[in-house]
């Protein structure tokens, strides 16, 4: 079987963002930037399923920069055997390349590729969107199973948990199919010094964003990225009994 | 200006966020139909439609919708889909599982999330964890949208639409309902609950957080938890509250043994009243905080539920 990992290039989750001062978007010069959590996530369970002998082959896509070498380059060193960077200049938290784009480009990717699973983050942390998975699958004519914190496959089908607000729901997928990952589906392993030596020989083809043939114009303009409004607090009790009090009498909520 | 909204309920219970999007449809303005679906729902199609501001209620009543499964959403919506000029859900799991879906068919890009409206095609959402907000412009005619429903005031006054029944077509893709393990639990849900109670690292471990769990019973309240407790196995993970789990505007929350983590700060600055109970007191929690008790929590959580 043969899976394919969609992973992209963020912001690091530990960094805070800076707004630009023309509030035209973030501030990503001289920032650190990684794999998108999730995705990593998604790379570490098509490693196990491939350890497991039941994946053969993990192909890696990236939509962004020619940096975004670096990010397939983690994914090959965690396990996957080769990536495909679609390269691009345009902006991907927001006002570039959108969810709805990106998910042409991999359908596009998949015309070629033709994986029986894709695993994928099932949001990147810069623009939160939490849309490319399920338009994929849409746009594929695929069924999908979102939010995934145990994977199951059994022959044609894979047996998902999905974490959703009420509690675990079980659904049951036929292949090919997309399935988004949650935090609690895995524990992603750290590359070691020889798998990171190894990854550097693995094959990855670089393939211009204008050479896939669709269309990616924004179809949301962006008025004006700012920060959020302050909250103002910094208030002080000095015992539970003050605290009760306060509760009870000025905020009034108990 | 046509709107629909895809509905959520629970067993018989439509869900309380239904009228939170009810109202950020108000605020787009125009004609609002609410899609209700599944088994048995007569009474959520009745409890839609005494929303005010509701034009119509389309019920859709099969089996194969029980679940909500994208797939059969999907082939429910479509064939209805362009005689609206918006579809609109709420971000909750149930809603960003099927709308990308259907915004992928009409060939829009979906607006995720949306905290405030300048106009009826221009919207306010959070990005990078709501560490900045991004105001855009949608450039397609038709918009698929996801609400955040704490961001708008529930609809408080009392409708009577008609309602309609609409049929369906089973998806024919390959998708089945197995199982659902519901959280047990007496305590309202987290993200609609008046109260929350949070643990995080400095609660120590699973058993020290009966602690927590005591308080949120005391006030009748829900209990979340920061990442850090997540991920130390104290807790579930749909317990959390943060920039990866859930979001929480509840009129009183209590942040207990939390330092205040961007990625947790992102999940709950918007409740009405902050209370952070930690006995360090450099602690970033406190600067969002209205009322600050700098305490050890093993102190002032026992003292806090015998007095109240």
């Amino acid at each position: 079987m043969k899976i394919l990992v969609p992973v992209k290039r963020v912001i690091d989750y530990n960094v805070k963002v800076r707004v630009k001062s023309d509030h035209s978007g973030i501030d990503l010069a001289n920032v650190k930037m990684s794999l998108n959590p999730f995705d990593e996530i998604a790379i570490e369970e098509a490693v196990r399923l491939k350890e497991a002998g039941i994946a053969s082959e993990i192909v890696v896509v990236s939509i962004g920069p020619e940096k975004a070498q670096e990010q397939l380059r983690t994914a090959m060193a965690i396990g996957a055997d080769r990536g495909i960077l679609i390269q691009t200049d345009a902006p991907l938290d927001i006002g570039g390349v959108e969810p709805l784009a990106v998910a042409k480009i991999l359908k596009a990717v998949i015309g070629q590729e033709s994986p029986n699973l894709v695993i994928m983050g099932k949001q990147s942390i810069d623009d939160d969107s939490n849309q490319t998975g399920q338009m994929l699958a849409s746009l594929l004519d695929w069924p999908q199973a979102t939010f995934a914190s145990k994977i199951e496959m059994q022959g044609q089908y894979a047996s998902i948990t999905r974490e959703i607000d009420g509690g675990l729901e079980v659904i049951k997928i036929g292949l090919p199919g997309i399935i988004t990952t949650d935090l609690r589906l895995n524990e992603p392993r750290y590359a070691s010094l020889p798998n990171i030596m190894k990854a550097k020989k693995k094959p990855l083809d670089i393939i211009k964003i204008e050479d896939v043939g669709i269309d990616v114009t924004p179809r949301l303009k962006v008025t004006s990225v700012s920060e959020p409004p302050t909250r103002k607090g910094g208030g002080k009790v000095s015992s539970v009994d003050e605290l009760i009090d306060k509760l009870k009498n000025e905020a009034k909520v108990i | 200006m046509t709107i629909l909204i895809i509905a959520e309920h629970h067993g018989a219970e439509l869900s309380a966020n239904t009228a939170n999007v009810v109202s950020a449809a108000k605020k787009i303005g125009g004609d609002i139909h609410i899609l209700v679906s599944g088994k048995d729902i007569d009474a959520v199609a009745t409890q839609a439609a005494r929303i005010g501001g509701v034009a119509k209620v389309l019920k859709a009543e099969n089996a194969a919708l029980d679940h909500h499964l994208a797939e059969e959403m999907q082939s429910l919506i479509m064939p209805m889909a362009k005689a609206y000029d918006v579809l609109m859900a709420p971000a909750s799991t149930f809603g960003k599982n099927i709308t990308p879906r259907l915004a992928a068919q009409l060939d829009t890009q979906q607006i995720s999330d949306i905290i405030g409206i300048e106009s009826p095609d221009t919207f306010l959402r959070p990005i990078y964890g709501g560490q900045a907000i991004a105001k855009v412009q949608s450039r397609d005619a038709q918009k698929v949208i996801t609400v955040r429903p704490t961001a708008f005031d529930p609809v408080t006054d009392a409708g009577d639409a008609p309602i309609e029944d609409v049929s369906h077509t089973k998806s024919s893709l390959d998708s089945a309902f197995v199982t659902l393990q519901a959280a047990a639990s007496d305590r309202p849900e987290l993200t609609s609950a008046r109260v929350v109670i949070s643990g995080g690292r400095g609660v120590g471990s699973k058993e020290n957080f009966d602690l927590i769990e005591a308080l949120a019973d005391k006030l009748g309240g829900a209990v979340g938890a920061s990442r850090a407790a997540v991920d130390a196995g104290f807790v579930p993970n749909d317990w959390q509250v943060g920039q990866t789990g859930k979001v929480v505007a509840p009129e009183l929350y209590i942040a207990v043994g939390i330092s205040g983590a961007i990625q947790h700060l992102a999940g709950m600055k918007e409740s009405k009243v902050i209370v952070a109970i930690n006995k360090d007191e450099e602690a970033p929690i406190f600067q969002v905080a209205d009322y600050g008790l700098v305490a050890d929590l093993f102190d002032a959580v026992p003292e806090l539920i015998e007095k109240l």
